[in-house]
């Protein structure tokens, strides 16, 4: 059951992220918060001619949370706020097990939690990061 | 006396899991799932109004149930036992209909800093609307509560006083019985949730003093869905009704009512008669294997997985360091792992703990943890429950990724 969840991409995420710090160039923050467990993260991105030029998050979640907006910020740093949305797009159809397998592929790291769409209790923790991006980028648009 | 888990049915049904969250809700035994299908089977009509047969039954059953829930918690009247949906349902209508007559502007509440969210925005509520003081009792980082505490943050204004006998993080009793004194010497009533004490402790609330005690079912082997408000009856008397209805009245004009005596002015609408009947059986249960036999176990249990977590470095263990203080509720964190891929992990070995915040942010807040992992137990559990768990609970860090 769970424990091929937490397979080897999510593992390292969660122990050794990559994009877990501040974010001095930030220019604009979003909080986001799980309700049913309390957890919570603040998402920073430097956007600047629509381009996000880099991003990183701070606060506290669980392995799930933690490696997903891990893999997320790795996925969208470079890429236009539009492809962003694209991939939150992506990701939500993964999360809801109607994504093609060329989308899949879109999404590169981040199918590594494509088990997640078996475990509702997870959905919410696997979603938080991508749900505050949406955000952000609503509020940026 | 391990043939008890044969009692219950939902094991036989799901072979191979083991249960450790019965702080949240116990399984059943198959005798109160009897006693609720006999229930519909053969007496259903509603209650407390049909002028035949089959209601008068009805009546009979769910007032029988009312008889044995007294009989358990050594009230003097059935007029003080109140039947609700469950214990938050109980503290709700204790803190309005109390609330309402008795709270204005200048008056203090006290809740204790780790009750569960059920004993805390119901005054959170009252306190907004009447504009009354929210006040905190806190406990040391062990849990524990000390008369001179709580005499410190009495004031004469403190008029209600909120604690649970058994909290659902820290497992330990707290001496509800000096407190009520203490309480009463101030002229503050107390209000104790007993969701987590009733099915540990016997429970005397006369013996207790206690103004309100609350409970629900579910987690007394009865039902979802039925609970109960103690209070007491010079109390009760003077208290409006909580909900307006049926079943609740005397007589009714256009303009106004006036309304039926204890216990049923808080009981409007038609009553979870079945779910009585559950509570009924689940208590007789329980008294056919009785407290001792079910605290020895327990605390046995309890010893088992506890003396084995302190073994543990990277365990914490919240709460008191003496396993006799637990009563089947272990709450703990490992270093470096979520609450929730631990109890995900569990998962996958087919062992339910509960992780999250557990109703108590405040509590988790005032101790500096996000939040926790949770394993308690109920009186079906064994050795191999706790064999399972504590098998698993080391194998915890290497399948998140440590080294051990």
């Amino acid at each position: 059951m769970s424990d091929n969840m937490y397979n080897e991409i999510l593992l390292d995420h969660n122990l050794h992220p990559l994009h877990r710090c501040g974010l001095d160039c930030a220019t604009c923050s979003a909080a986001g918060l799980n309700p049913s467990c309390g957890d919570q993260l603040t998402l920073h991105l430097s956007i600047e001619d629509g381009v996000i030029k880099d991003g990183s998050f701070t606060g506290i979640g669980c392995a799930v949370s933690q490696a997903s907006t891990d893999i997320m910020l790795e996925l969208i740093i470079g890429k236009t706020a539009e492809q962003a949305q694209r991939l939150k797009t992506l990701f939500s159809k993964m999360i809801s097990g109607e994504i093609t397998d060329e989308e899949l592929d879109e999404l590169e790291e981040a199918g590594a939690l494509q088990n997640i769409s078996k475990m509702p209790a997870r959905v919410k923790c696997a979603t938080l990061g991508w749900n505050t991006l949406e955000k952000l980028l609503k509020e940026n648009s | 006396m391990t043939d008890i888990k044969k009692d219950f049915p939902i094991f036989g049904n799901n072979k191979g899991v083991v249960y450790l969250d019965s702080a949240a809700t116990a399984q059943k035994p198959k005798s109160v799932i009897d006693a609720v299908a006999k229930y519909y089977y053969e007496e259903n009509a509603n209650p407390l109004r049909g002028l035949y047969d089959l209601s008068v039954k009805a009546t009979e059953s769910y007032e029988n149930a009312r008889e044995a829930v007294r009989k358990f918690i050594g009230a003097k009247s059935t007029k003080e036992i109140v039947f609700t949906r469950n214990a938050t349902e109980s503290l709700n209508l204790a803190a309005n209909s109390y609330g309402r007559e008795n709270i204005c502007g200048c008056s203090e509440i006290l809740v204790a800093i780790s009750e569960h969210h059920s004993d805390l925005l119901p005054y959170q509520n009252l306190a907004a609307q009447t504009g009354a003081k929210l006040r905190f009792l806190e406990c040391d980082e062990f849990g524990e509560y000390t008369a001179e505490a709580l005499q410190k943050a009495l004031t004469p204004h403190t008029a209600i006083f909120a604690i649970a006998q058994v909290s659902n993080i820290f497992g330990r009793v707290n001496p509800i019985k000096e407190f009520a004194g203490i309480c009463h010497k101030n002229g503050t009533i107390i209000i104790c949730d007993g969701a987590q004490s009733v099915p540990h402790v016997p429970v005397d609330v006369v013996d207790l003093d206690v103004d309100f005690f609350a409970f629900s079912g579910h987690k007394l082997y009865a039902p979802m869905g039925i609970g109960v408000l103690y209070g007491k009856r010079e109390l009760l008397e003077k208290m409006p009704p909580f909900l307006y209805g049926g079943e609740m009245i005397e007589y009714v004009t256009r303009e106004s009512a006036t309304f039926a005596e204890l216990p049923h002015k808080f009981e409007a609408g038609t009553v979870n008669a079945g779910g009585a009947v559950g509570l009924h059986a689940a208590i007789d249960y329980i008294d056919s294997i009785g407290f001792e036999t079910i605290i020895k176990r327990e605390e046995a249990l309890t010893e088992l997985a506890f003396t084995e977590m302190q073994n543990i470095p990277y365990i914490n263990i919240i709460g008191s360091k003496n396993a006799h203080e637990h009563n089947g509720i272990i709450t703990f964190t490992i270093d470096g792992v979520h609450p929730h891929d631990i109890a995900a992990v569990f998962d996958a070995d087919s062992v339910a703990i509960r992780a999250g915040h557990h109703c108590a942010q405040p509590l988790h807040q005032y101790l500096g943890v996000q939040s926790t992992a949770r394993m308690s137990i109920g009186l079906y559990n064994d050795e191999k429950d706790i064999e399972r768990f504590i098998e698993t609970l080391k194998t915890v860090r290497r399948r998140m990724g440590y080294e051990r």
